[in-house]
């Protein structure tokens, strides 16, 4: 692999030389179709915005057209990132001006700036054969330490492309995502042991031992270095995939879901970090939305005797009308939940969130079960930090009654045994779960039972409906004898349901 | 109209000139904004200097700030206008008294004499050089959004008895929101949109420096970076700018120099304001010397 398959020339033909008229039009145009595509609603008036904005700031640079837009179509933060990996990709590659940065092969600062590195000159050429060769691998991770000790932006930003170049073993048309050269690349340079070093090197210089806080501040602060460094070394990828590839191809492939269409069972763990920070302002708009329904669905008719029995203060003149307000009443629920590992991110979503909008129900109590199944009602008294008590219940609950293997069946004879006779025309029932039963007794007439004393029963199921009922999954056994059964694979969908609940 | 920047760096200069230090983006959409005549929405956490934008624009550009603070009930009597009824009761009095006829007053009672303007209105009919600040827009409900829409889009407001009331200059506008609520969308589209999130270590150290200027260069970078680990962990509420303000200039009053486990235990009210945010907190920063294992390992 010789650079020059790295960088076709034809990469110059889409240079939008003039940038100004029809260029930029097509050009935006094709950006907002991306952005579409990428789920972002960017309305006609947004778009037309958006060509003024453009107008009016240099374009040559990159930040401000890049905010410019930003400011122009994307009007909600969760947004944000979705639309910098669309900008990220389509510009790219357009002309020069676009470029991310300089290329590796015109600007090499090893060479400049670190004279002391003999080796490193002949990098050029030897990088594309994969690192194979004794030199690199120890030299390069030396140089990358020692930028990351002295925080060196523009070398950490050079070494992630010369670590890129080298680990990935990127090949022009080969089938595979940017994540797999991500990891390739990672694997390489071990920075978990990198990290390890430079804590413990901080701690050798430091002249007096590092106190818990000192120690959690650098730790802290060399983290975000590499988190740094794994930005560049993801950028690089993705500017190398869009030059072998094209525009249109990577756009498709490189798009990331918004955080409330993230699947709850294929979350990476970065996706689920930023789930858990959506779910904070998700509850607090729901509880707002909630509480307002509920006082201003007040509008009754009037109520005769109470306006009569009013009057007689008035000398029977009925001066003060008196309405009979409706006071619906506020459900208590049931939260049956299977915990285990396949399901267990989205019945932690869920637990968070109605315990979020507990003071809409009037009763909250919670059940998880794998195989055996506990209460956990306990763990979410008078706790302020709900994310700690879910965290509680995933960690001490007794829920392994033979082999940890889900057993729905079990789990529900034992719930039914001990809790059914609590179950009111008042309770609503809520069962989490993907009802893969491992191919245990059903046990469905629990469900029949509880459906029976209970005001409803709902099934939460966080699989895709098409894959209902295949393999071990007896969702339909269960669900004849509820009032629902919903697919709830996301925040939005929760998030639409919970609404309904209440 | 003239434009009241020449350049984004122009904006940013003027801005750290007052003391509020903008970064690319804040400047970038300030600067658009004063360019296409838009209002700009800002969103983002509280305490991020949401509304102290709109304040320090004002200032540069030596305009009168505007303010309606919208919450839950506000109607267009409190934001647009109101007829004086006072005022015009007592005219029909007096003009009864001159022996006036009903055609004549009903005509004259409703003037922009008996008009009581109200900030937005206020904003509008303005001869000086203004700055429009709706705060927390997310207060109002839905409905009551839509009073905003006219005068976001045309700059105008339509009074059935007097007319279409156009700007006599575009006001710069600002409008926040904490995001406790989805806008319309109809409102999201009449607007620019910047996101004001908290401030990277190295400006949340600058910020520190201009407005706490008795604290030392080393203190403001302990204290920026002790804040950013802070926001790391998974809290109720993260510590905002001005928590972090408040924390220097605690610091400070105390005398100390360098914050130690000491310090941080008996001040750490000041930046967090929840006891399981506080606890969780000391939990993080001051368990066992032998830490290598209690740091989540990066993931590959």
């Amino acid at each position: 692999m010789t650079d020059t398959d790295l960088h076709p020339d034809d990469a110059d033909e889409i240079d939008v030389s003039g940038l100004s008229g029809a260029p930029m039009v097509d050009l935006l145009e094709g950006f907002i179709r991306e952005l579409r595509e990428a789920g972002i609603p960017a309305s006609l008036t947004e778009n037309l915005d958006a060509m003024q904005a453009v107008q009016h700031i240099p374009l040559e640079d990159r930040e401000a057209f890049k905010y410019a837009l930003g400011a122009t179509l994307v009007k909600s933060n969760a947004h944000w990132r979705a639309f910098e990996t669309v900008f990220e990709v389509y510009f790219s590659l357009r002309g020069k001006q676009w470029a991310i940065g300089d290329d590796l092969d015109d600007v090499n600062p090893h060479d400049d700036d670190d004279g002391q590195q003999g080796e490193m000159p002949g990098q050029g050429g030897m990088a594309g054969s994969g690192g194979g060769d004794g030199m690199s691998q120890e030299e390069l991770a030396e140089m990358l330490y020692r930028a990351l000790m002295d925080g060196d932006q523009a070398m950490l930003r050079a070494l992630a492309r010369q670590a890129v170049k080298r680990f990935a073993g990127m090949e022009p048309g080969r089938p595979v995502g940017g994540t797999y050269y991500l990891y390739r690349t990672l694997r390489n340079l071990d920075l978990d042991t990198m990290l390890e070093r430079m804590v413990n090197q901080r701690r050798e210089e430091a002249s007096s031992p590092l106190t818990p806080l000192e120690e959690r501040l650098e730790h802290d602060e060399y983290n975000s270095r590499i988190e740094q460094l794994k930005k560049e070394i993801e950028a690089e990828i993705r500017r190398r995939l869009v030059m072998d590839r094209g525009v249109e191809a990577m756009a498709k492939t490189l798009r990331k879901p918004l955080p409330e269409d993230v699947d709850f069972m294929h979350a990476s763990r970065e996706e689920m970090a930023s789930l858990r920070k959506a779910i904070y302002p998700l509850t607090r708009k729901l509880a707002v939305r909630l509480a307002r329904k509920r006082r201003h669905g007040r509008k009754g008719p009037l109520d005769f005797r109470n306006t009569v029995r009013h009057s007689l203060s008035y000398g029977g003149v009925p001066a003060e009308p008196k309405f009979r307000y409706p006071r619906p009443s506020k459900p208590e629920i049931f939260v049956i939940a299977d915990i285990s590992g396949s399901v267990a991110s989205f019945a932690r979503f869920t637990l968070h969130l109605v315990y979020a909008i507990s003071n809409q129900f009037s009763k909250v109590r919670a059940f998880v079960f794998i195989d055996g199944i506990d209460e956990v009602t306990s763990y979410f008294d008078g706790v302020e930090d709900i994310a700690h008590a879910v965290h509680r219940v995933n960690t001490e609950a007794d829920v392994v009654w033979v082999d940890g293997h889900s057993d729905y069946g079990h789990a529900f004879e034992v719930f039914f045994n001990k809790w059914g006779k609590e179950i009111g025309p008042k309770t609503t029932v809520l069962i989490l779960g993907d009802a893969r039963n491992n191919y245990h007794a059903t046990q469905s007439w629990v469900i029949k039972e509880i459906r029976q004393k209970a005001r409803h029963v709902y099934w939460l199921n966080p699989e895709p409906a098409s894959y209902w009922n295949t393999g071990d999954s007896v969702v339909g056994e269960y669900g004849v004898h509820c009032d629902g059964v919903e697919e709830c694979r996301n925040l939005r969908q929760l998030e639409k349901f919970v609404d309904k609940l209440v | 109209m003239t434009d009241r920047f020449d350049t984004v760096q122009d904006v940013r200069d003027r801005l750290a000139k007052v003391d509020y230090l903008s970064d690319e983006g804040i400047a970038g959409v300030v600067y658009l904004a004063d360019r296409l005549g838009k209002p700009i929405l800002v969103e983002g956490p509280a305490g991020t200097g949401k509304t102290q934008l709109a304040k320090s624009v004002a200032e540069i550009t030596n305009s009168r700030l505007i303010r309606l603070q919208c919450y839950e009930g506000l109607d267009e009597s409190k934001a647009l206008y109101e007829w004086n009824y006072k005022k015009q009761l007592l005219r029909i009095q007096a003009e009864n008294d001159a022996g006036r006829t009903w055609d004549d007053i009903s005509t004259d009672i409703f003037g922009e004499d008996f008009l009581l303007t109200r900030p937005l209105l206020e904003a509008i009919t303005a001869e000086d050089p203004v700055v429009l600040l709706i705060d927390e827009v997310d207060r109002v409900e839905v409905e009551t959004e839509a009073l905003l829409l006219e005068i976001l889009s045309d700059y105008q407001v339509s009074i059935p008895e007097l007319g279409t009331i156009t700007a006599k200059q575009i006001p710069m506008v600002f409008l926040t929101s904490n995001n406790t609520r989805e806008l319309s969308e109809a409102l999201k589209r009449r607007c620019l949109f910047l996101h004001i999130d908290y401030p990277d270590m190295d400006r949340e150290k600058e910020i520190v420096l201009t407005k706490v200027p008795e604290v030392t260069e080393a203190l403001a970078d302990q204290i920026a970076r002790i804040v950013r680990s802070i926001r790391q962990l998974e809290l109720k509420k993260a510590p905002s700018v001005s928590e972090t303000l408040d924390w220097a200039r605690t610091l400070v009053l105390l005398g100390i120099e360098q914050v130690d486990e000491q310090a941080a235990t008996s001040t750490m009210n000041v930046l967090l304001k929840y006891q399981s945010d506080i606890a969780k907190a000391m939990r993080e920063f001051t368990t066992d010397k032998e830490g290598k294992n209690r740091f989540p390992k990066i993931a590959p």
